[in-house]
């Protein structure tokens, strides 16, 4: 665990620290909505996955889909949070043409996720801790679209009852960058678990930031005492759709905050609107327009009990997370930091190396998985589990590199082919005769050749050996690359006499 | 064919068993029994004749074939608040105008595949706001019984005044009804007839529109005890698209009807002895316990501590679970809608055009009770009342049975007496709304006739799931009332 100081402005009066907290909305992988039956999924001819629960028909009722609870339970283990078997669903009241009832059913006293914590991973490999305040399940709206027509708005309601799990951060991040990772860290979980696709593009998972700023050492008051008064009054970012523009959002919204108050001034709590186009935000309502939504228990719906044994069951069918993974990767395969963690990011990534290190040096495979694979893999913008060479292969060239069949060197040639598509690297390296020249006649007779038409250089590597690295790729040129470098350089030694 | 209308649903399903009559002529006698009456009852809002004969010969048809089911033929009337498919329900209201949903309710589903024939939709309050079925935007509807000696139009009750109407005036066999507050019973007691408002969750609520979830649960209204019971049977059973429908049996709850009551123990709760309470409903009550007596029942004084606070709470409670099931009527998928300049002027225009004056005022104070600051003080406290009700139920049902009460605190009165006065309506419900905020069965039978000669009713109130206890009383109560009165047709 890392402390880093966190992100400072400075003012006229002074410094300002950041303080930051994230609403993340997760899109629970279904294929069925929440409360009723329709299909989910993106992409479909507006209004086409729309029940007359979803379009709110006259006495339609809720009824609550299995799958999608147990997804915010296995999201909840991950959070390492606390399961709550009796949760309560409420309706949220306001009009709107998205919203058919006239209101969300959310769950606002009673969620069925507590407290939990969110090991972040920084970029570089550090780390730091989140606290998580709670996760509930809710039900998204519609779509408006006004840009189809100057005079009328459209409404595609297959959004309409989405299932969608928001996942409420403490204020603990202090800087753009910590944010952004855990954005990141937590969409790696979800995908993880298999609960949320994370595709943030599709609007999959959409964070909304809540930002305040505070004179140094405030922050620490409210640690250790839990009291929000030791903290700025927070502004909730809305629309901050990716990781860039969370970051964007939290630089410019601190700075105006600052401003406002160096100048005298105080900060409403109010909505406001990150607008990518100009990178800054704007007002969309204060608490004073704040809807009274009027929560309360939605009556359509009993409260929402699990069966301990079915939420047990869940937790032993949870497959090993992250961060586990992460450090068994480190302890079982000797990788750095790094490179576990480039693994670990995607499950598949770290699934595809465990399989091609069977039995081979896993640290040259990590190299070649993390580096030409995945390099590869995004240049043609594939994810893992499409790559064109199977994890076998990747062992398999690892292993040539191993016995000395082949150099590291044509061990990339190797790849190329691979990639190519032509199949196991055994196979290639023997029909493109790669195999490396163990055989010291063969190496000797080169340098021998090499020796006679260079006296000069053969002069001048004896009176300073560093030069002797011209013969080796001399050697390797004459060989086409494919002699033992290792006995080059013995030979040559021996041969120049050093 | 006025002998056909004159039956009860048993004798009339006996009589196509026997093939004594067909389904189709038993349609047709009612159909025009409606067609004569409707004018001046207005209990249908909207008769289906057609739907009806077709029903009917395809259930001759099926009972050709030896698959007669449970009702098989029988003549039906659904209250407008039934989503019925591609025939139009409104609930009673004008901002569901035209609306033909494309979905069946689960209780009209049962009845129809248990062979039963729908004759038309019926008449009541507004989203069953009322207590009178004055708030319908159909207009009210006339209850056939009138004072002796008066021409002064009734009420039947409400909200389902329509279905109270029609079954005493033998327009249909029995019909489907609905009690949020008392809403089956009220009426059953003005009109002569018998109603049940069955345990919360053994009918399924999918596609009845919603007044009060919570609350909302349908029943029967029918001529007799044990026709309530067969017609009850039909439309319970459990529905996976209802949250709170209960996963349970139905037992065949006409089976009940008949059993010895000898050593049953019946409360007679403290609290419903109002003080002011027309001295012929205390003499009736009184009458009723000593049928019981006779019966070899043991009758007990209990005590129902919060029965004052029932009414405050229900008149919290269910317009606050209102106030958000309207919230849909917003003119722009379905019903009415009044373009306005904007979409808030569209909003306001159509609620303020398809709702009536209830309506509105219930909405107004359901919003109001939800609002922020004002939650803790109305809603939550409403809610505590609940529990408190529900365990002094509990607590009496340690003791004895059944509970029997009053119905409704007076006969059916004039139409027009009491709408500007909100308070008086709702104090109809006064000995009803406990049963539905306790989510307990209660039956309402005929049991006299007041000094003008207008139906009283007595109420039995049972455990949850006791149904069958509360037939079984009720058939030796309908025994010993010997009510035969019919009212004198004037339409």
């Amino acid at each position: 665990m890392s402390e880093r100081a966190p992100y400072r402005v400075q003012g006229r009066t002074g410094e300002w620290e950041l303080v930051l907290g994230l609403e993340v909305h997760a899109q629970v992988a279904s294929n069925a909505k929440l409360f009723s039956g329709a299909a989910t999924g993106f992409g479909a001819e507006p209004n086409m996955h729309v029940s007359l629960v979803d379009a709110g028909f006259p006495g339609m009722l809720p009824v609550i889909n299995k799958y999608c609870v147990e997804q915010a339970v296995k999201t909840g283990f991950g959070l390492r949070a606390e399961i709550n078997h009796v949760s309560v669903f409420d309706r949220k009241n306001y009009f709107y043409p998205d919203l058919p009832q006239g209101y969300q059913i959310s769950q606002f006293k009673q969620p069925i996720v507590g407290e939990g914590t969110l090991e972040v991973e920084r970029d570089d490999g550090s780390r730091f801790k989140v606290g998580i305040e709670r996760l509930h399940l809710e039900q998204d709206a519609g779509k408006s679209v006004h840009d189809m027509d100057p005079h009328w708005t459209y409404v595609d309601l297959n959004r309409s009852g989405v299932a969608l799990m928001e996942i409420v951060s403490k204020p603990h991040m202090r800087s753009p960058e910590d944010a952004a990772a855990y954005v990141k860290t937590l969409r790696t979980l979800v995908r993880y678990l298999g609960t949320c696709d994370g595709d943030m593009e599709k609007g999959n998972l959409r964070a909304d930031v809540n930002v305040s700023v505070c004179r140094p050492g405030q922050f620490e008051k409210f640690m250790a005492s839990g009291d929000f008064t030791h903290l700025g009054t927070r502004c909730e970012i809305k629309n901050v759709n990716s990781m860039r523009f969370i970051q964007q959002a939290i630089v410019y919204e601190a700075r105006r905050q600052v401003e406002i108050l160096e100048d005298g001034g105080k900060i409403d709590q109010e909505t406001r609107l990150f607008d990518p186009g100009k990178g800054e935000t704007r007002s969309m309502r204060s608490k004073e327009d704040a809807m009274d939504y009027r929560y309360f228990p939605d009556p359509d719906l009993l409260p929402l009990e699990l069966d301990p044994a079915w939420v047990k069951a869940i937790q032993a069918t949870l497959p090993e997370l992250p961060d586990a993974k992460r450090e068994r990767l480190q302890s079982q395969y000797g990788l750095s930091a790094y490179d576990a963690g480039v693994l670990v990011i995607e499950g598949a990534r770290a699934d595809y190396f465990e399989q091609a290190a069977k039995g081979v040096d896993a640290k040259l495979v990590s190299n070649f998985t993390t580096n030409e694979l995945l390099s590869r893999l995004s240049k043609d913008g594939l994810e893992i589990d499409q790559s064109p060479i199977p994890p076998e292969d990747i062992g398999g060239l690892v292993a040539l590199i191993q016995d000395g069949t082949i150099s590291s060197k044509i061990a990339k040639e190797v790849f190329d082919h691979m990639w190519a598509g032509e199949g196991a690297p055994a196979k290639i390296v023997e029909a493109r005769g790669l195999k490396q020249v163990t055989d010291t006649g063969a190496i000797e007779k080169a340098i021998d050749e090499i020796m006679a038409a260079n006296p000069d250089k053969v002069a001048a590597a004896r009176d300073k050996p560093q030069a002797v690295g011209w013969f080796v790729g001399q050697v390797m040129k004459a060989t086409g690359g494919k002699a033992n470098p290792a006995a080059v350089n013995q030979i040559l030694q021996t041969k120049l006499g050093l | 064919m006025a002998a056909l209308t004159n039956m009860t649903l048993k004798a009339a399903l006996d009589g196509l068993s026997t093939k004594a009559f067909s389904a189709e002529e038993l349609a047709r006698a009612h159909v025009s029994a409606i067609a004569a009456a409707n004018p001046h009852l207005n209990a249908f809002v909207l008769e289906t004749p057609d739907k009806a004969i077709e029903m009917a010969r395809a259930s001759d048809e099926r009972r050709a074939k030896g698959e007669a089911g449970p009702l098989e033929g029988a003549s039906i009337g659904v209250k407008d608040l039934f989503c019925t498919e591609g025939v139009q329900s409104t609930a009673g209201s004008k901002i569901l105008n035209g609306f033909k949903p494309p979905y069946e309710s689960t209780v009209t589903a049962n009845l129809w595949r248990d062979g039963a024939v729908m004759l038309g939709k019926l008449n009541m309050d507004e989203f069953a706001m009322g207590s009178s079925n004055e708030t319908s935007a159909f207009g009210p509807v006339s209850n056939p019984w009138k004072a002796a000696g008066s021409n002064q139009a009734l009420t039947p009750g409400g909200s389902s005044g329509g279905s109270a109407s029609a079954v005493a005036a033998d327009l249909c066999l029995a019909a489907t009804a609905s009690d949020t507050g008392g809403s089956i019973r009220q009426p059953a007691a003005f009109t002569g007839t018998v109603g049940i408002k069955p345990t919360y969750g053994r009918c399924s609520r999918y596609g009845m529109i919603a007044f009060a979830s919570s609350l909302d649960q349908a029943g029967p209204i029918a001529k007799t005890v044990e026709d309530a019971a067969i017609l009850l049977t039909s439309m319970s059973g459990h529905d996976a698209k209802d949250s709170t429908s209960l996963d349970i049996e139905t037992p065949d709850f006409a089976s009940f009807v008949g059993k010895s009551i000898k050593g049953l123990r019946i409360g007679i709760p403290d609290e419903y002895r109002l003080d002011g309470m027309p001295s012929e409903i205390s003499k009736l009550w009184d009458e009723g316990i000593e049928w019981l007596k006779a019966a070899g029942c043991e009758i007990k004084r209990v005590s129902l501590p919060h029965t004052k606070y029932a009414l405050p709470a229900y008149y919290i409670i269910a317009p606050a679970e209102a106030s958000s099931n309207l919230a849909r009527y917003d003119g722009m998928r379905y019903g009415l809608r009044v373009d306005g300049g904007s979409l808030i002027d569209t909003y306001e225009k159509t609620r303020a055009e398809g709702f009536g004056a209830e309506v509105k005022r219930r909405v107004l104070i359901g919003a109001y009770v939800l609002s922020a600051g004002y939650y803790d003080a109305y809603y939550l406290k409403a809610q505590r009342v609940r529990r408190r009700i529900a365990e002094d139920f509990d607590k009496a049902f340690e003791e004895v049975d059944a509970l029997l009460t009053p119905t409704a605190p007076s006969a059916a009165f004039a139409l027009g007496d009491r709408v500007s006065d909100p308070i008086a309506m709702y104090l109809n419900d006064v000995f009803t709304v406990t049963t539905n905020l306790a989510g307990l069965p209660g039956l309402s039978l005929p049991a006299g006739l007041s000094g003008e000669g207008l139906p009283l009713g007595l109420q039995l109130i049972g455990r949850a799931l006791d149904e069958g206890t509360l037939f079984s009383i009720a058939g030796v109560m309908e025994d010993a009332a010997q009510f035969r009165a019919k009212p004198t047709r004037w339409w």
